[in-house]
């Protein structure tokens, strides 16, 4: 089997439990919030927050610490509500299908939706198996395939070259960076369409961090992505959109060129001229 | 003195210290004479497992004098009180291992799914409340637990089952593996809980369900210490006496039925040195064998559980 007929294998998986979401965009717009609002318990973490996500594009989301966006993040494909007493009134739709409905599937969303986290969580098993985890627990179970799936998505995060002779090898051994590089290989392992990254160099080296950021830029060719960060020049860097966070709240969304260089809120240009932060 | 101590203070502290100063070789006798106590201390239980070895050793040595080794450890027929005495250790080896593994067919699933709903469905206000219950049933005297087995799952099992003997292996069995469940719930979960948070989402953010993300991920992370518990409650049911002695009664069959009474070493123990071994004969001598034997077997078992605790260690 090809490696085109993977793709196949994974959409009928994912079709065989919910048939609802399909693979095209509606105006190139992958996700559209309307009038969202979160609560934890009584705290009002997201208050009216209306957003469009643009299909390969990377979105930016900044703001200082407290600020709703990791939350934001997380409600996007919906491990927000790992919290308990989490609350959310508004819309979000999924290329055109509402998510937040109880009866929406989150497995299903969250095989389109892939998610990179702060620190990097690989699984204590081996590289190889790290990567095979996510194709195996959707079905996928022959070998040739599975090798197939865990080159490419190696490959895909830049990091083929310096594990290929170490796959059975505990993902523990790996250094920070390259942790975080197998822990976005893993994502790409089961094709989605979407990456969520929260703040994923915050806790790497600035050599690390630079890898990353270009494999984010190599990435956004085939998929849309939307990145939390606390570091404004990677915003600047590396984003096509960029959305202000502050109170809960979007101050200010906008190209980035223009969030940078004229944004027209104030506390916009306050915060990106670390003023506060 | 108080004017005196106003004004030179200073000079005062200076003059206190180095009078303390001169009485610290007691202190520095102490300094060097304490950790030496404490060594001694820690010492204590190495020293008595010692003791016992080297009695339990010598002892055993002088039953085998009297009955040969092979005999001891091939023979299938245990007559120590008969008038051609016979001391074949099978039956009880047998008893043992039998009651074991019923206990732990009972104790090893029921105990893994208890930590699996503890650790990973129940919430926390669930889990503060039965983990404690849990760990209850640990304290119960497994006198009581004999107890429960002669006088209620004995009958049990005989009004489902008639073709059950009063006493029987598999009614102690079953108790012993309630008895075994908090041991092996408590350390899995104890195991599982430790798994960080940060894997399971990561399962979970790759589109696996809970149960797949248990299954897959957090019960391999903390199988070292799954595994290490099952091999303690093994270790615990072949050490366990009073509801084997209470509800197998004494027969010396060897067999592999279930319904019927066998004895397990400790039971033989148990039985042995409250009769009629007179000190210096060949009976007495085989209470000593047959302990050293149930030594050897635990000794194996923990040894087996740190093996496999780093064996099966999935880093994180």
């Amino acid at each position: 089997m090809s490696l085109a007929t993977v793709k196949e294998n994974v959409s009928m998986a994912k079709n065989q439990s919910n048939a609802v979401i399909s693979t095209s965009t509606v105006n190139g717009i992958v996700f559209d919030t309307k009038d969202l609002n979160l609560w934890y318990g009584e705290t009002h973490a997201l208050k009216e927050i209306n957003l469009t996500i643009h299909e390969k594009e990377v979105t930016a989301i900044i703001g200082p610490s407290g600020c709703g966006k990791s939350t934001y993040l997380k409600t996007l494909n919906r491990m927000v509500e790992l919290v308990p007493s989490v609350r959310t009134t508004g819309v979000i739709t999924y290329k055109g299908k509402s998510i937040l409905d109880k009866a929406f599937k989150v497995e299903d969303l969250r095989t389109h939706v892939g998610m990179v986290f702060q620190k990097p969580n690989p699984f204590p098993k081996s590289i190889y198996d790290n990567i095979a985890y996510g194709p195996r627990i959707h079905g996928i179970r022959n070998k040739k395939i599975l090798d197939e799936i865990v080159e490419k998505s190696l490959r895909g995060a830049y990091i083929w070259d310096e594990v290929k002779d170490r796959l059975k090898e505990n993902a523990y051994g790996l250094s920070g960076g390259q942790q975080q590089r197998l822990c976005i290989a893993r994502t790409l392992a089961i094709e989605p369409d979407v990456i969520l990254m929260d703040e994923p160099t915050s806790a790497l080296d600035p050599k690390s961090t630079l890898k990353i950021e270009d494999l984010v830029q190599e990435l956004k060719r085939n998929y849309s992505i939307i990145i939390v960060t606390h570091n404004m020049q990677q915003a600047a860097r590396i984003s096509d959109r960029t959305a202000f966070f502050l109170d809960g709240e979007v101050i200010e969304f906008n190209d980035t060129d223009t969030i940078f260089t004229n944004p027209y809120d104030k506390r916009t240009e306050d915060y990106i001229s670390g003023r506060f932060g | 003195m108080a004017a005196n101590s106003e004004f030179n203070h200073a000079a005062d502290v200076k003059g206190m210290i180095q009078k303390n100063k001169q009485s610290k070789s007691i202190q520095g006798k102490l300094e060097k004479v304490i950790p030496i106590l404490l060594f001694l201390f820690a010492i204590i239980s190495i020293l008595t497992t010692v003791g016992i070895v080297v009695t339990l050793l010598a002892e055993t040595i002088e039953f085998f004098k009297r009955v040969p080794i092979w005999d001891f450890f091939t023979g299938t027929v245990l007559k120590p009180l008969s008038q051609n005495p016979q001391f074949g250790v099978l039956p009880l080896i047998n008893g043992t291992i039998i009651s074991s593994i019923i206990a732990m067919l009972v104790a090893g699933p029921i105990g893994i799914m208890a930590a699996i709903y503890l650790s990973e469905y129940a919430s926390d206000r669930v889990r503060r409340v039965l983990k404690p219950l849990l760990e209850l049933l640990a304290g119960i005297p497994t006198i009581v637990y004999g107890f429960f087995a002669f006088t209620f799952v004995t009958p049990l099992i005989r009004s489902i089952w008639p073709g059950v003997e009063a006493t029987n292996i598999l009614s102690p069995g079953i108790v012993m593996g309630i008895m075994i469940i908090p041991m092996i719930a408590s350390l899995s979960e104890d195991a599982m809980t430790s798994v960080p948070n940060s894997i399971r989402e990561g399962a979970l953010g790759l589109g696996a369900t809970k149960l797949e993300t248990t299954f897959k991920v957090v019960i391999p992370a903390a199988l070292s210490g799954i595994i290490a518990s099952f091999v303690l409650g093994i270790s615990r049911a072949i050490g366990e006496t009073m509801i084997v002695t209470i509800a197998s009664g004494s027969s010396k069959n060897f067999t592999f039925d279930i319904t019927e009474s066998m004895q397990t070493m400790t039971a033989y123990i148990v039985e042995v040195s409250g009769g009629e071994a007179a000190a210096g004969s060949t009976i007495y001598y085989s209470l000593y064998a047959v302990a050293m034997t149930l030594f050897v077997f635990t000794l194996l078992m923990n040894l087996l559980a740190r093996f496999v605790s780093r064996k099966f260690r999935e880093e994180y």
